[in-house]
């Protein structure tokens, strides 16, 4: 452990430190990775698309909610991929992924404890809430 | 072995020699690695890039924070206000978020082609991905401005440009058609043809006020990103970051996947709620 940084400083003075810089936790994510990630994003475009042009509650009431929690799942795993590969969570240490998660970890909370008093108490008047 | 030991780890007892590092060494400071990438209250590069990227990650953990108050309005509204919100949303072009979706993913992608590009030292490559990224960049904001100018013609810009009889919004041709015209409606009202509801206008006019808020955020951040990515590209010109540190590029590629991750949200939560017709219509 103690031999590993002296042997770096060799290597800033032997004019190496281009290649040297790039062996400490630091991943090259080869290009053909960022092509597979953006066909995927394009297919999922597409498929977002194609979801929205079917009405489910048509189908019955019951299926009504599932336009918007197709959407929302794959906007969901399209910005998972972003993140994972795109944002290099998938090659960084433990550390950002607590951060990175921790981000959107907030979302859960701020919209569960949240929703939880508002869908549980008498709301006032706002416009227009008599229909017809 | 030893070389490949995590710099967590070294960090935690640094042997003396190691303090002195770089550019403190007399004799050796001539070339362009006088002051390296390495700063002086860092072990060693890995502990850099560790604490940077995490730096940049607390910064877009305020950034959530900040559209995720928007988000959550928008599901309140959206769940008190229901139906306006669907006729709201038919009053877009979706042809034209769906563009503006297309751009923004391709401009991700080259932007992780600049970021790749600067890792591998390659300059020529490195200008041209972020040339790249600027001009789909650009490309959303102008397809953006083509947008607001439309909804500012239909009367459809909360006070700015806002008509509360719902008479020039794109949906009320269908209206007309069906006869069903502002006289038949109850005052405040517009008709929503394809749900054959009427729709409270000062309850459509919250989800415009939605709309504006949340993509206006969103472009302010494609502005500051554009910005940004210029002063970062002159910077590549002279060789900054395939010479010295290439992990600003990284940095700021973090940034931009952020924004086009709002995006993905904002794009079928604003566009597709009220249905996608392909062929024709709204």
């Amino acid at each position: 452990m103690a031999h590993s940084k002296p042997a770096r400083h060799e290597s800033h003075h032997s004019g190496a430190n281009i290649a040297e810089t790039h062996d400490e936790g630091h991943h090259v994510v080869p290009v053909s990775t960022y092509i597979k990630v953006i066909i995927s994003l394009m297919v999922l475009l597409i498929i977002t698309l194609a979801a929205a042009a079917v009405d489910f509650s048509q189908y019955g009431p019951a299926l009504a909610p599932l336009n918007i929690i197709i959407a929302m799942t794959i906007a969901v795993v399209k910005a998972v991929i972003i993140i994972l590969y795109f944002m290099h969570v998938r090659y960084s240490s433990k550390l950002v992924w607590v951060f990175a998660f921790a981000a959107f970890y907030w979302v859960v909370i701020l919209f569960v404890m949240t929703l939880t008093d508002y869908m549980s108490r008498y709301m006032t008047q706002y416009p227009g809430q008599y229909t017809f | 072995m030893a070389v490949k030991t995590k710099p967590a780890k070294t960090s935690v007892a640094p042997p003396p020699e190691t303090t002195s590092y770089q550019g403190e060494h007399d004799g050796h400071g001539h070339g362009h690695d006088d002051h390296g990438p390495l700063m002086h209250h860092f072990d060693d590069m890995g502990q850099q890039r560790e604490s940077i990227t995490i730096g940049m990650w607390t910064f877009l953990m305020t950034e959530v924070m900040m559209f995720s108050g928007l988000f959550f309005c928008y599901a309140f509204f959206r769940w008190k206000f229901h139906d306006a919100f669907m006729l709201g949303s038919q009053q877009l072009n979706i042809d034209l978020g769906t563009g503006n979706t297309f751009v923004l993913l391709a401009s991700s992608m080259t932007m992780a082609m600049a970021v790749h590009s600067a890792q591998v030292r390659n300059r020529k490559a490195l200008i041209a991905y972020m040339i790249g990224t600027l001009i789909f960049g650009g490309a959303f904001l102008g397809i953006k401005a083509v947008e607001w100018t439309a909804d500012y013609n239909e009367g459809l810009i909360p006070h700015f440009s806002w008509d509360a009889t719902g008479q020039r919004w794109p949906t009320s041709h269908h209206a007309h058609e069906a006869g069903k015209v502002a006289g038949q409606t109850p005052e405040g009202y517009v008709w929503d043809f394809k749900h054959n509801k009427a729709v409270s206008i000062e309850q459509v006019k919250m989800y415009f006020m939605m709309y504006f808020c949340m993509t206006g955020l969103h472009a302010i951040h494609m502005v500051a990103g554009a910005i940004i990515l210029l002063i970062m590209l002159v910077m590549a010109m002279s060789d900054w970051f395939t010479k010295g540190n290439d992990q600003p590029v990284e940095i700021f590629g973090l940034y931009w996947h952020f924004v086009d991750i709002v995006w993905v949200f904002l794009f079928p939560l604003l566009y597709l709620i009220a249905g996608f017709h392909p062929f024709g219509g709204h």
